[in-house]
């Protein structure tokens, strides 16, 4: 399946309620001049919760928010068309302003690949849901971004320190972690 | 009957027991802490970290040229294959048209690192198991490997010989020979293996049947590499998303349904000669040509983000970059495919022995600085 096909499919599990509401009060106001509903409708307006991406990047990028992404997820893989059944890479990223993690999914009856991404902005307590219950892989990816990036995941068996020491003081893979003595920065 | 009314008598209780940092069947530094009832495992924790070196962090500090050297030291046992992986994500990136010659090479030293690599795990297997011989013979047929890179390469273990862009330096005048030379002698060993461990009845008896997993959960875990092929998971990443000349060549993937123990080692056994079939295509008809591309001094890759997977001797190893333009990657991830093996050791090893988690633990091949990333 190619990424327009996938993009089609993926968005549909998710309308933007905001589309239809504001397609059927241009409808409704089309003469009544209903100013609000006219610049709103200058702008483009997304017809799902997903945002699909391609560009700078050879795979279809989904981005999701957090209260949507275990949804998106066990449908991704229960849902016979896409059928992701194998998420082969979970990296935790910090942006700077936003952490997130990426999942990587490849179906190995269909072979073919996406991309999600997911983000907050919350940088004391950034919490997502787990992915372990679709995929037992994700148990130890997640404990590993746990360790490294301080993001917690809600429902996870086992969420501890994989590879740090219990007292460990902060998150090593986050941008603005500091070890003056460790780390020789170029 | 006495001893049915003694036995009544005998309550066990669970109990933990550190198996490792140092233990000899776990291959590195790693502890594994196992939660018994008598002898039957109840749980394996695995805890890790002892050599963490922190790769992922180095590498956002580094040039593109620095971090093929540190991928070496991730699973040295298949360095070269590493060093490919990060080469091929730059070289993706920037759109460079690699050589044929360059390729072609990459290949041939490719399956030999993998036959060198089999060897070893080979040999350690045996021993794991207490057959003391396997150890030498392996290591015997590696050395002619090594010495082959050595020749080349100019390091046995850490070979660094690829760069992006190509090839350190072209291929040594004998390495043609000595490649054929090793083809031809390792054909006459792996009957010799077969003879002396796989059809051994103790080490049948070691393997068959132990640490079972199933095609299904071999996808959730993400299993890779032969642990996945000894389930019957078609999952070789030459087959299906083929680099470098892989695709010129032709081969079987090599496929077990049983799930156990043994097949994950048949597996290897098989790959040995698949891959001693690609050499064979490829030693004879190595291109002329140039064997490297010139690139910038500086190497910034383009805005964006970056996949690249490649099937190292353990599985699937994936480099994922995310860059900003700039000299170094904003981000690196190393998938590497042990850290995803080890995380099914736990369901393939309860309610077998301690005896059996050695041998799923000898077939799941994990080596650890590729999980101590």
């Amino acid at each position: 399946m190619n990424n327009s096909e996938l993009q089609n499919i993926i968005g549909s599990w998710f309308p933007n309620p905001e589309a239809n509401t504001i397609s059927e009060v241009i409808e409704v106001s089309e003469n009544e001049e209903d100013q609000e509903g006219e610049e709103k409708a200058q702008e483009p307006i997304n017809p799902s919760l997903l945002e699909f991406t391609e560009e700078g990047s050879q795979f279809l990028n989904i981005s999701v928010k957090p209260e949507h992404l275990h949804q998106l997820m066990s449908q991704l893989k229960s849902n016979s068309e896409t059928s992701f059944d194998y998420l082969f890479c979970l990296s935790g990223v910090d942006w700077g302003k936003e952490l997130g993690i990426v999942y990587h999914l490849e179906s190995t009856s269909h072979r073919h690949i996406v991309v999600v991404k997911v983000k907050t902005e919350d940088r004391e307590t950034p919490t997502f849901d787990t992915v372990c219950d679709i995929w037992p892989t994700a148990e130890f990816h997640e404990r590993e971004v746990f360790d490294f990036f301080g993001i917690k995941f809600n429902n996870h068996p086992n969420l501890k320190y994989l590879f740090l020491t219990e007292d460990w003081e902060g998150y090593p893979l986050r941008k603005d972690y500091v070890d003056e003595i460790n780390m020789v920065i170029k | 009957m006495e001893t049915t009314i003694l036995n009544n008598n005998f309550k066990s209780e669970e109990y933990f027991i550190n198996m490792g940092p140092q233990h000899p069947a776990t291959h590195g530094v790693l502890r594994l802490l196992l939660t018994i009832d008598g002898e039957i495992i109840k749980k394996v924790e695995p805890d890790l970290g002892y050599i963490h070196r922190s790769i992922e962090k180095m590498c956002e500090r580094d040039s593109y040229q620095q971090i093929v050297h540190l991928t070496d030291r991730m699973d040295y046992l298949s360095s070269h294959i590493n060093n490919e992986a990060v080469c091929l994500t730059v070289e993706n990136a920037l759109e460079l048209e690699i050589p044929n010659r360059v390729k072609v090479i990459r290949t041939i030293i490719g399956e030999l690192t993998r036959i060198a690599s089999h060897c070893l795990w080979w040999g350690v297997t045996g021993m794991d198991v207490g057959a003391l011989t396997t150890y030498f013979y392996g290591f015997r047929d590696r050395e002619m490997i090594n010495d082959i890179f050595e020749e080349t390469c100019g390091a046995r273990l850490t070979m660094n010989y690829n760069i992006p862009g190509g090839l350190m330096y072209d291929i040594h005048p004998n390495f043609v020979k000595r490649t054929k030379e090793f083809v031809a002698h390792f054909k006459t060993k792996i009957p010799e293996y077969n003879e002396l461990l796989t059809g051994n009845v103790i080490f049948q008896k070691r393997m068959k049947g132990v640490g079972i997993l199933s095609k299904e959960d071999a996808i959730a875990f993400g299993a890779s590499g032969p642990v996945g092929r000894g389930s019957g998971y078609s999952c070789d990443v030459r087959k299906h998303h083929p680099y470098s000349a892989l695709d010129k060549v032709t081969f079987n993937e090599v496929l077990k349904t049983e799930g156990d123990s043994l097949s994950r080692y048949e597996v290897r056994i098989g790959e040995m000669w698949e891959s001693l079939s690609i050499i064979e295509q490829l030693i004879d008809n190595i291109p002329e040509g140039d064997y490297k591309v010139a690139t910038n001094a500086v190497i910034k890759l383009p805005k964006g983000e970056y996949y690249q997977k490649v099937e190292a001797a353990r599985g699937e190893l994936g480099v994922y970059v995310i860059s900003t333009g700039t000299k170094n990657p904003y981000r690196l991830k190393f998938r590497s495919p042990g850290f995803s093996n080890l995380s099914l050791l736990n369901h393939i090893a309860v309610g077998g022995k301690i005896g059996d988690l050695v041998a799923s633990m000898a077939t799941l091949d994990i080596v650890v600085p590729d999980i101590d990333r």
